[in-house]
């Protein structure tokens, strides 16, 4: 029995747990998150409900495990999609060279100078704020950042000697690409993944926070927060229980790509 | 005897912006059927530029390669791969040469990928089997990682996969600088035991005056990316015609030597 990395059992069941919540929260929660209850308004943790109550008598717990669906959705699709283009872009620069690298990396510059908060307020503009536009906004910024990642290292995968004999071989940039550069920078993905997701949670939480992002009543972290401030000294609870959320998450997903990038790593993988 | 290969004044020269680097320099040398032609010289004397090109991994400046009269720079893609399978490479770096996702029997059968008639599945397990044995390892070890075998090892496996498609010509680029002297030796003795039972033509190329002598028909010593001098091995190492060949020589370690003279000391 090979022992498993301490960061991936951690961060595992963290993420585990998040995403549990999230998915449940389709089917059940505590309270209905959207359901206002002005007599019991700002209980704290305990008196009602395991997590108390808000501003207008909304169950905490309840908009903590719907906002686990929405912040984990909109980010993990974000990254997933804007991290496979920009892996695609990033591993065909590193395949080809020359004016396709030039151009991938000018176009990575220009995309690099767009935060996700100006490009949000960009697309806001045009579509109105709402979850696509979050995705959309996190997402162009995610093409950037994997796209050098995965240039970086595939450029060193190519200078190696098993892609020569593969060319030897007569095969090509393509089927190299697939069966010799990508399995061997899987895990450096694997962890930009996690890591880059736990980024995309705290953009979209900001994007939320300065009303960009997912409308009301639609339960969200980073509303929340900006919502509760007024009530900081009041009802601490109703800022920390989307803090707290936020930052277990995202520790949650660095840990687990942390934790990955030991387990694939194939000097660890054991003889059979 | 026929020459399988001719290298036809090669020059490969490199543009750095500040000035043009020569790594080939107007290189003619050719080689026999089923002889082991050595190419000695220090770094950056052009002898790994001339093996990349001799595999076609890289282009000529101009002049040409000439592998059993064929130009393989004037082929087509198709043409080219299925020339290909005559000439295969062993590389330096036993561990940067082998995928290390990939299991001994997908690395070895990779050349196969040349052949569109190659054999599949228990078939092509039962070749890559012959061939690890042919080796000196295991047919059984093809279900093993890379990171399972010494740097030995791993230079024997990364030969069997330049045997798989029965090449007539093996580029060895510094194949057994990275292993220590007894490994070295083997793997000298696995070559030549090759050449003697397939008949395979070997381009040795190496910095190692003592493994010249002890495997190669004749060596092709190179400067600046200039041939030098060439000729059978023992007439070039016993009386070099060129100074930089004699200075080569001078400045090799000999062994024979540095014995003698710890055993002269009290």
């Amino acid at each position: 029995m090979r022992r498993l990395p301490k960061t991936l059992v951690l961060g595992g069941i963290i993420t585990v747990i998040m995403i549990g919540a999230a998915l449940l929260s389709r089917f059940w929660t505590p309270a209905d998150p959207t359901g206002m209850n002005i007599m019991a308004r700002l209980k704290a943790p305990g008196e009602v409900g395991l997590l108390g109550t808000d501003q207008i008598g909304r169950d905490v717990l309840s908009i903590i495990m719907s906002g686990a669906w929405t912040s984990l959705g909109i980010a993990s699709t974000a990254t997933l999609v804007g991290g496979g283009i920009g892996t695609v872009f990033g591993v065909m620069a590193a395949a080809k060279g020359g004016w396709v690298e030039r151009l991938v990396m000018t176009f990575n510059g220009v995309l690099f100078a767009f935060p996700p908060i100006l490009s949000a307020i960009l697309l806001g503009a045009l579509l109105g704020p709402g979850a696509v536009t979050s995705m959309v906004a996190i997402g162009v910024f995610m093409i950037p950042v994997f796209a050098r990642v995965t240039r970086a290292a595939a450029i060193q995968i190519w200078a190696r000697d098993y892609v020569k004999a593969a060319r030897m071989a007569g095969k090509q940039d393509t089927l190299i690409t697939l069966e010799h550069v990508l399995p061997n920078i899987s895990a450096q993905l694997i962890v930009q993944l996690a890591i880059q997701t736990g980024l995309g949670i705290l953009s979209e939480a900001g994007l939320s926070f300065l009303g960009m992002g997912v409308s009301p009543p639609t339960p969200s972290w980073g509303r929340m927060l900006s919502e509760s401030q007024t009530y900081l000294s009041s009802a601490p609870h109703l800022v920390l229980a989307p803090g707290l959320a936020i930052a277990i998450t995202v520790l949650g997903l660095n840990l687990l790509g942390d934790g990955l990038r030991d387990l694939t790593d194939p000097r660890r993988r054991q003889t059979t | 005897m026929t020459s399988l290969l001719e290298i036809r004044k090669l020059s490969r020269h490199f543009d750095l912006g500040s000035g043009v680097v020569k790594a080939l320099d107007n290189v003619s040398l050719s080689l026999h059927a089923g002889e082991v032609l050595g190419v000695v010289g220090e770094s950056g004397s052009g002898k790994s530029t001339l093996a990349r090109t001799v595999m076609a991994l890289d282009h000529p400046t101009s002049g040409t390669v000439v592998l059993d009269q064929r130009d393989i720079f004037s082929l087509g893609p198709r043409a080219l791969r299925k020339a290909r399978r005559d000439f295969q490479m062993v590389f330096q770096d036993p561990y940067g040469s082998l995928n290390p996702r990939h299991r001994i029997g997908r690395i070895i059968a990779e050349p196969l990928h040349l052949m569109p008639d190659a054999p599949k599945g228990a078939e092509r397990r039962a070749l890559v089997g012959t061939l690890l044995e042919d080796v000196g390892l295991d047919a059984a070890d093809q279900d093993r990682f890379p990171h399972e075998f010494s740097g030995g090892q791993r230079q024997r496996i990364a030969i069997a996969r330049a045997l798989i498609t029965k090449p007539r010509l093996l580029v060895a680029d510094e194949a057994t600088s990275a292993l220590d002297l007894t490994v070295q030796k083997q793997i000298l003795d696995l070559i030549l035991d090759l050449r003697d039972r397939h008949g395979i033509s070997v381009l040795f190329i190496t910095h190692n005056i003592g493994v010249v002598q002890e495997i190669c028909d004749r060596v092709a010593v190179m400067q600046h990316g200039k041939l030098v001098e060439v000729g059978p091995t023992q007439e070039v190492l016993d009386a070099p015609q060129q100074a930089y060949t004699r200075r080569l020589l001078a400045a090799e370690p000999r062994l024979d030597v540095i014995g003698r003279k710890s055993r002269s000391r009290p």
